[in-house]
């Protein structure tokens, strides 16, 4: 099984038709995800390759009884989108989007939780989600995920996300679900909501978890792992030797007031019983270790 | 974004909170015509984009012209945690008959906006915070509800500030508010909120930090960008929408991502090497991007071997190989390049690469091969 999409899941492109959302519509439509149509506010009713272009989700939730939406917008116009997608009927909403405000992210988090608690929203500034063999919603090249399990990967970063993947394909190691929940202030979904699920999921045997300095969602994480995990977790934190008070990159990534180091994170994660590698070929090497004696 | 406080005092002052009349100087003679308008007594406050101002000799009281300049003087150029003041704010002495502490910033974990109010002012409220918490009042603020009069009256009282601090505090703390979410702010910090022997509550230091993501709403923030504090590695790369971070070693490290570009600066410390810089060229870099950052790169002399680390998923590999060609005939690349190349369209790039490899460019399978290649090229 996979957590959150899979090969049923039918989906909508927010922003199909620019330059960003065909590329990656079209990509992810080759790897196998059900796309199945786009919104335009202006270009409702045209087509796009071979695709049904609806003026608003919830048009094209009733034509296509889609449950996701994957959001290609610009930032300034991410919270419309998000917002438009929950009242349109999705119950999976996936924002690529980076550079999205952050009191539109704080905003749009708890009207969710508040009016559309069923509705998971991944992002924004995040690769998306994949589902090896099933299907890919967001930027990750399909390639470098092998399909089949046992291993579940939630990470922060987009490109270590990439790269657990890669080191995983490497050692011939299979992956349930890969979510990427970005690396912004307030994440739609975060590590423990991952966590919880691949926990509960029978065919995800092992997860892997890839953090990076700032916030405490790490140490959040450690402590969820501690009290309700019983599947072994390996991690890697990005930033270990990252100057404080120097924001590297991330809106996120800041070590500030000597809080959010990764030595911290690290520390955290081992007394919670996790493995933790000083680099993601290291995490990959620990996460094989366990797979091999599974 | 980090505003200087007599930019935070201005930003406050549109809000309608009361500020103390100042100028801003660059010069000891400026500073001495800015305190002749103002009348003296005035504080003469050095404006830079880190804290501990007072203890470093850059917040001095003058009760005259005379010592207006001779404070300048000393202030101005001094060195403040590695920041050179360059500028000073004259303000109009204030009397003070008490001190306080305010401020919103977004709670990451409670992932609603938190308010903070003391009345143990004029300190570090991370001091506060550590030997006497329950000095400081805290709210939590729903987005979507805002700060409403009632909760905002609740939480004044829960501060226990004297009584005739109250109501000024209150109508600070609303107008705060407002700053803090109309303008897009990650921080809005008063310390010390002040009452003045007359009663009157008052604004007399100001930090305030913006969401650099908000400048689509806000086009007046250009002029913050400008006086962002940053060494002329980071000016350059900025100038071409960069992000970078400048480091002491001699790897120039060039990634796509926040999380790997940290991760190859941490991989380079683990094999004995030192990085010069953190840089990310972000998601869906193109040639343009790519030649960029390799001529900022280039022109930091302490840089004597350079890592490319790119895992492409938005950024596209052949497009990330014609712009490492491309910088390197625009630009004479002084460094030997070493490339690691994985992700979306990866062989298409690598293929470009391929006929162009020589002993300035090398091409590396892994993420830790690459980083000791690099580091070997080094010594």
């Amino acid at each position: 099984m996979s957590i959150f999409a899979d090969e049923n899941t039918k989906v909508i492109y927010q922003g199909l038709t620019g330059s960003q959302g065909s590329y990656y519509g079209r990509l992810n439509r080759d790897y196998g995800t059900q796309v199945v149509a786009g919104t335009h506010p202006k270009k409702g009713g045209t087509e796009f390759e071979g695709l049904p272009i609806y003026s608003n989700v919830a048009e094209a939730v009733e034509s296509t009884g889609a449950t996701a939406s994957c959001i290609f917008i610009p930032a300034a116009g991410v919270k419309d989108a998000v917002i438009e997608a929950a009242e349109g009927g999705v119950t999976f909403i996936v924002a690529i989007t980076e550079g999205v405000p952050a009191h539109d992210e704080a905003f749009f988090f708890n009207h969710l939780k508040r009016d559309f608690p069923d509705v998971r929203l991944l992002g924004p500034n995040c690769p998306g989600i994949i589902s090896p063999g099933k299907c890919n919603i967001g930027i990750t090249a399909g390639h470098i995920a092998k399909s089949g399990g046992p291993v579940g990967i939630v990470s922060r970063s987009g490109t270590l996300t990439y790269q657990a993947l890669y080191e995983l394909k490497q050692k011939d190691i299979g992956v349930t679900t890969c979510v990427g929940i970005g690396g912004d202030p307030v994440p739609g979904t975060s590590f423990i909501d991952c966590l919880q699920a691949f926990e509960e999921d029978p065919e995800t045997k092992a997860v892997m978890m890839i953090g990076e300095i700032g916030g405490s969602a790490e140490e959040e994480a450690a402590d969820f792992i501690k009290e309700n995990m019983s599947k072994p977790v390996t991690s890697y934190i990005a930033g270990v030797t990252a100057p404080p008070g120097k924001k590297m990159g991330h809106a996120g990534a800041i070590v500030s007031g000597g809080k959010g180091t990764a030595q911290a994170k690290m520390e955290a994660l081992e007394s919670a019983g996790v493995k933790v590698g000083q680099n993601p070929t290291e995490a990959g090497e620990l996460m094989a270790e366990i797979v091999a004696s599974f | 974004m980090d505003l200087f406080e007599y930019q935070g005092k201005q930003f406050f002052a549109e809000y309608g909170m009361p500020i103390s009349p100042g100028k801003i100087a660059f010069t000891v003679e400026e500073a001495v015509s800015a305190a002749e308008e103002l009348g003296a007594p005035v504080m003469v406050k050095a404006q830079v984009h880190t804290g501990g101002r007072g203890k470093a000799g850059g917040v001095k009281f003058a009760p005259d012209l005379e010592a207006v300049r001779e404070h300048a003087t000393n202030i101005l150029g001094l060195d403040i945690k590695g920041h050179i003041v360059g500028r000073v704010w004259i303000e109009k002495a204030s009397d003070i008959a008490d001190e306080y502490y305010a401020s919103f910033t977004l709670d990451r974990s409670a992932k609603k906006h938190l308010g903070m109010l003391s009345k143990e002012g004029g300190v570090e409220i991370e001091a506060v915070a550590e030997t006497n918490p329950e000095a400081i009042a805290k709210i939590w603020i729903d987005p979507v509800d805002g700060l409403t009069k009632e909760a905002c009256k609740e939480w004044v009282a829960a501060a226990s500030l004297p009584s005739e601090a109250e109501e000024g505090t209150f109508d600070i703390l609303m107008k705060l508010y407002k700053a803090y979410t109309e303008g897009d702010a990650d921080l809005v910090e008063i310390n010390p909120l002040i009452l003045t022997p007359e009663g009157k509550v008052h604004v007399l230091d100001a930090k305030v930090t913006l969401d650099g993501n908000s400048q689509f709403r806000h086009e007046d923030y250009t002029q913050y960008d400008e006086t962002q504090t940053r060494d002329e590695r980071e000016t350059a790369a900025h100038a071409k929408g960069l992000q970078y971070v400048g480091l002491e070693g001699n790897v120039g490290v060039i990634a796509n991502g926040a999380g790997l570009a940290m991760s190859t600066v941490d991989v380079i410390n683990q094999v004995g090497g030192t990085p010069a810089n953190f840089l990310d060229i972000g998601g869906g870099a193109n040639a343009d991007v790519m030649a960029g950052a390799l001529e900022v790169i280039n022109n930091d002399p302490n840089v004597k071997a350079i890592f490319i680390n790119i895992f492409g998923g938005i950024t596209r590999g052949e497009e990330v190989a014609t712009g490492i060609l491309e910088a390197m005939q625009r630009v004479q690349i002084t460094s030997p390049i070493v490339i690691r190349l994985d992700g979306t369209n990866a062989d298409e790039g690598r293929e470009i690469l391929e006929p162009n490899l020589s002993d300035k460019l090398l091409m590396e399978p892994t993420m830790l091969g690459a980083a000791r290649k690099a580091v070997e090229l080094v010594s």
